[in-house]
C-alpha cells in the first residue's frame, strides 16, 4: 500500500511541476476559431497578422461552436475571434437586434468590439446533388415542402439554432420526418453516397463546386446576412493598439471569391490552413513565414499535451475515489448512494459533461481535466469498495479479533488484500481517460484530439490516424505500465 | 482468567440460535464445546469474541462485563485460532505472527525472541516465516494461526475447529502437539469440535450443545456414565469406533 502511495506522490510532483512550467506572467493575446474550416483559415490570418506587431499571440483552433467561443470571449479566455453578423443577431442575441448600429452598442455592454465586414457573406442554404435536384425538380427551398421522403441531414449546430432548423421548417413549411443531426463535414460525404439528399451548407464552402451542388434559393428569404467580422476584446484597443490595427487591416479586404478560394485550397487541396493564411496576407505586404512542424515533433508535442490530461486528472481522481470507497464500504447506510451518485457521472455524455465544465471552467485544459476527473471516479470507487467488501469473512473475523483498532485494521489488513481490486480500477480509469480525453480537443484542450478533430473537418484518413493510432498505443502502453506495477506494488502472497 | 456466560440468548432473524446458555468457564482450564452443526457452539465462541453481540445475556471475563469500549484491550488478551487459520495471505508466517506486537511497539530483539520461543512451543520449523500462507501446507497454516494466537502471551485462547480441515496423520500429530501446549502453559482454553473423541482428548470439561440450549456439561466420563437423555446417549454412540466388536471378530 505505502509503494503505491509513494508512486501517487511522485506522478503528483511530476505534474505540478509541469502545470508551473506553464505559467506565464506576459499577457498572451489568444485568437480563437470555430470547429470549421473556414473559421481556421481566419483566425490563422487573424494569428499571423497580430503576430506581425506583437510577439505573444497564440491560436487556439477549433473550438467547438459559437457558444463556447462567445462565452471563452467575454470571459478573456480569448481575445478575438471571426465571427458572422446573423450568428450574432440570433444566435447570440436571440433575433432581438435589427440593425448594425444596435449590434454595435450590445456588443460594447460586454465589453466587445466589432470590425467593419470582412468583405463577403457566408450565409446558411441548404444543397442537393445537382443530379438528384433534377430528378425531384427541385429549384428552391419550397420545392422541398412537396417531397416529404427526402432525407435531410443537418449539421448539429444548425439543427437548433435560432436561424437554423426550427426557423426554417415553420417559414418553409416543411414536413420531412427522416432529419439527422450530424459533423457539417461528413454530410459532405453522406450527400455523395446517396444516403442523405439534403444538407446545410455555407455558401462559400468549397465543396459545392467539388460535388456539384444545387443551393437551393432562399425564395422566402429567411436567413439573415452573415458578414464575416472579427469580434475582439474592447481592452485590447486600450492595451494593444497596434495589435487593433493590424487585424482590421482585413476589414473589406477578403471578397467572397477569395474565401472560397482558401476554403478550396485547404479543403480540397489540403494544403494547411497556417499556409493558405501566409500566403493570403503577403498581398498586404505582410512577410509570415508557414512551417509545418516534423510528424515527430507534433507527435512528441500532441503526446505531451494527451498525457498532461489524463494525468492530471486521474492522480486526484484516486487520491479522491479510494477514500470514498473506503466510506462506502464502513458506512453500509450510505454505500448505495455513494456508488448510485459516481454511477450516474459516469453516465453523462462525455461531450455534454464537456459543455457543461465551460461556464464553470472555461475553455482549454481544465474544464477537460475536470471532465476526466469525474469519469475516473467510478471504477476506483466501485472497486475500492467492492475489493474491501469482498475479503473473505474468515479473514475479516481474524483481523477483527487480532484487537488493532479500525484504521490500523484498514491500513495493514484490509486495504493491503483490496490492492489488486482498488489497482485495477485505476487502471480501467486510467485507459478510459486516455480515450476521453481526445474528445477534449473540441473545447481546446489539446492532445492526440486535435489532429483527430482537423482530420474529420478535412476528411483526411492520414491526420485521423495521426491522432487515433496514437491513442490507442498509449492506451495500450498504460494497460502495460499497470500490469508490470502490479508486479511491483502486490505482494507474492496475493498473486495467484 | 474464568469467563462466565449468563443467560446468553442470540436469534438470526427469527431462528433462535442460543436460548438462555449459562457457563462458567474455569480459569487455566480446557472447555470443549460439542454438538451437531446448528447446535450453536460456534455461534457461542464468536460472542465470547465479540464478534457478534448478544441479544440477551452478559459475559463476565474476569470478574468485569465484556463492554463495547473496552473489546479492543481485551481482545490483545486472547487468541483466536479457526478452521481456515485465518492467516493473512499478503503477509509472511513471519509478519502474521509478529503483526500484533509490532502494533504495540515491541522491540525487535523482544519480537525475535518470542518467536523462537513460539517456533520451539508449536514444532514450526524456523525457515518456513519466511512463506506466504499460500506457500504452507495445512498443519503449518494451523501451527502459524496458533503461534499469532500465542504472540501476546494471551490469558484466553479460543479455538473454532482448528483442527476441522487437516487430514488425519497432521491431525493426530497435532492434537498431541497441542496437548502439550495447554497442559504447559495453563490457559483458559475454549475449543470448539464436532468430534468426541478429540473433546474426551483434550476437555477437563465437556459442554454438550443442542439446538442452542446445554443438554449436559462435565466431564467425559460423568457424559459416558450417567448421561442426561437420550440424546446424550445416542450421540456418545454415534462416535463410531472401527474396532467395534462384531469387526474385530470377522
Amino acid at each position: 500500500m505505502s509503494k503505491l502511495i509513494y508512486f501517487l506522490v511522485f506522478v503528483c510532483s511530476f505534474a505540478y511541476l509541469n502545470t508551473a512550467k506553464e505559467k506565464d506572467t506576459v499577457h498572451v493575446v489568444k485568437v480563437g476559431s470555430k470547429k470549421f474550416t473556414e473559421g481556421v483559415i481566419l483566425g490563422e490570418i487573424i494569428y499571423r497578422l497580430a503576430g506581425n506587431s506583437y510577439k505573444n499571440v497564440q491560436h487556439l483552433k477549433e473550438l467547438g461552436g459559437t457558444r463556447i467561443l462567445w462565452s471563452a470571449l467575454i470571459n478573456g479566455e480569448i481575445d478575438i475571434y471571426p465571427e458572422y453578423t446573423g450568428t450574432i443577431k440570433e444566435e447570440i442575441f436571440a433575433g432581438k437586434i435589427r440593425t448594425e448600429e444596435e449590434l454595435r452598442d450590445n456588443l460594447r455592454d460586454f465589453g466587445i468590439e466589432m470590425s467593419e465586414p470582412l468583405g463577403f457573406n457566408n450565409t446558411y442554404a441548404l444543397g442537393m446533388k445537382k443530379n438528384r435536384a433534377q430528378e425531384f425538380d427541385i429549384q428552391k427551398i419550397s420545392d422541398l415542402h412537396k417531397h416529404r421522403e427526402l432525407k435531410l441531414g443537418l449539421s448539429n449546430e444548425f439543427m437548433d439554432r435560432r436561424d437554423g432548423w426550427p426557423g426554417l421548417q415553420q417559414t418553409y413549411n416543411l414536413s420531412q420526418e427522416n432529419v439527422t443531426g450530424m459533423d457539417h463535414d461528413l454530410a459532405y460525404r453522406g450527400l455523395e453516397n446517396g444516403s442523405i439528399d439534403v444538407i446545410d451548407i455555407y455558401s462559400t464552402d468549397a465543396e459545392i463546386k467539388y460535388y456539384n451542388i444545387k443551393v437551393l434559393e432562399d425564395d422566402l428569404n429567411y436567413f439573415p446576412e452573415y458578414k464575416a467580422v472579427i469580434l475582439y476584446r474592447s481592452g485590447l484597443r486600450k492595451n494593444l493598439p497596434n495589435v487593433v490595427s493590424s487585424i482590421l487591416r482585413l476589414e473589406g479586404n477578403v471578397p467572397e471569391s477569395s474565401m472560397v478560394s482558401m476554403n478550396a485550397k485547404a479543403k480540397i487541396d489540403l494544403i494547411p490552413e497556417g499556409a493558405v493564411a501566409a500566403a493570403f496576407i503577403e498581398k498586404f505586404g505582410f512577410k509570415t513565414e508557414f512551417i509545418r512542424d516534423s510528424f515527430l515533433k507534433r507527435l512528441l508535442y500532441y503526446t505531451k499535451e494527451h498525457i498532461y490530461l489524463v494525468l492530471v486528472s486521474l492522480v486526484p481522481a484516486v487520491l479522491f475515489s479510494i477514500p470514498v470507497g473506503i466510506l462506502a464500504y464502513r458506512k453500509k447506510k450510505i454505500s448505495n448512494f455513494i456508488l448510485g451518485l459516481t454511477g450516474i457521472i459516469q453516465t453523462i455524455p462525455s461531450l455534454a459533461l464537456l459543455v457543461f465544465m465551460i461556464p464553470l471552467l472555461g475553455i482549454g485544459s481544465w474544464p477537460a481535466i475536470a471532465a476526466l476527473f469525474l469519469y475516473s471516479l467510478l471504477p476506483i470507487v466501485r472497486n475500492t469498495y467492492s475489493g474491501l467488501q469482498n475479503i473473505p469473512l474468515h479473514i475479516k473475523e481474524s483481523a477483527e479479533v487480532l484487537g488493532l483498532s479500525w484504521f490500523y485494521k484498514l491500513w495493514l489488513i484490509e486495504l493491503p488484500l483490496a490492492l489488486p481490486s482498488i489497482l485495477a480500477g485505476i487502471k480501467t480509469s486510467a485507459v478510459i481517460n486516455v480515450g476521453t480525453a481526445t474528445l477534449g480537443a473540441l473545447i481546446g484542450a489539446g492532445g492526440y484530439g486535435q489532429p483527430i478533430l482537423t482530420g474529420i473537418r478535412l476528411d483526411n484518413i492520414p491526420l485521423i490516424l495521426e491522432g487515433a493510432v496514437p491513442a490507442a498505443i498509449l492506451a495500450l502502453a498504460v494497460q502495460w505500465f499497470f500490469d508490470l506495477l502490479e508486479k511491483f506494488i502486490i505482494p507474492r502472497g496475493l498473486r495467484t | 482468567m474464568p469467563i462466565h456466560l449468563k443467560n446468553i440468548s442470540k436469534s438470526y432473524h427469527t431462528a433462535k440460535a442460543l436460548n438462555n446458555i449459562s457457563i462458567e468457564i474455569e480459569d487455566g482450564k480446557t472447555t470443549v464445546l460439542i454438538g451437531p452443526s446448528g447446535s450453536g457452539k460456534s455461534t457461542l465462541i464468536r460472542i465470547i469474541t465479540g464478534l457478534i453481540p448478544a441479544d440477551e445475556g452478559e459475559i463476565v471475563i474476569n470478574g468485569e462485563k465484556l463492554n463495547e469500549s473496552d473489546l479492543i484491550l481485551l481482545r490483545q488478551k486472547m487468541g483466536y485460532v479457526i478452521q481456515e487459520g485465518g492467516l493473512f495471505p499478503h503477509l509472511k508466517a513471519h509478519n502474521n505472527v509478529s503483526l500484533m506486537a509490532k502494533y504495540l511497539g515491541w522491540t525487535k530483539n523482544k519480537i525475535e525472541k518470542r518467536i523462537t520461543e513460539l517456533c520451539g512451543l508449536t514444532k514450526f520449523p524456523a525457515d518456513g516465516l519466511g512463506k506466504y500462507p499460500a506457500e504452507l501446507s495445512g498443519g503449518q497454516k494451523q501451527r502459524v494461526s496458533l503461534m499469532r494466537a500465542l504472540m501476546l502471551d494471551p490469558q484466553i485462547l479460543l479455538l473454532d475447529e482448528p483442527l476441522g480441515s487437516l487430514d488425519p496423520l497432521i491431525r493426530y500429530e497435532l492434537q498431541n502437539d497441542l496437548k502439550e501446549i495447554f497442559r504447559n502453559l495453563k490457559k483458559t482454553v475454549v475449543m470448539v469440535t464436532h468430534d468426541l473423541s478429540e473433546a474426551a482428548f483434550f476437555s477437563d470439561k465437556i459442554v454438550l450443545m443442542k439446538d442452542g440450549a446445554i443438554i449436559q456439561s462435565g466431564l467425559i466420563t460423568e457424559l459416558v456414565k450417567s448421561p442426561a437423555d437420550n440424546f446424550v446417549v445416542s450421540f456418545i454412540k454415534a462416535q463410531r469406533s472401527f474396532i467395534e466388536p462384531e469387526r474385530i471378530n470377522e
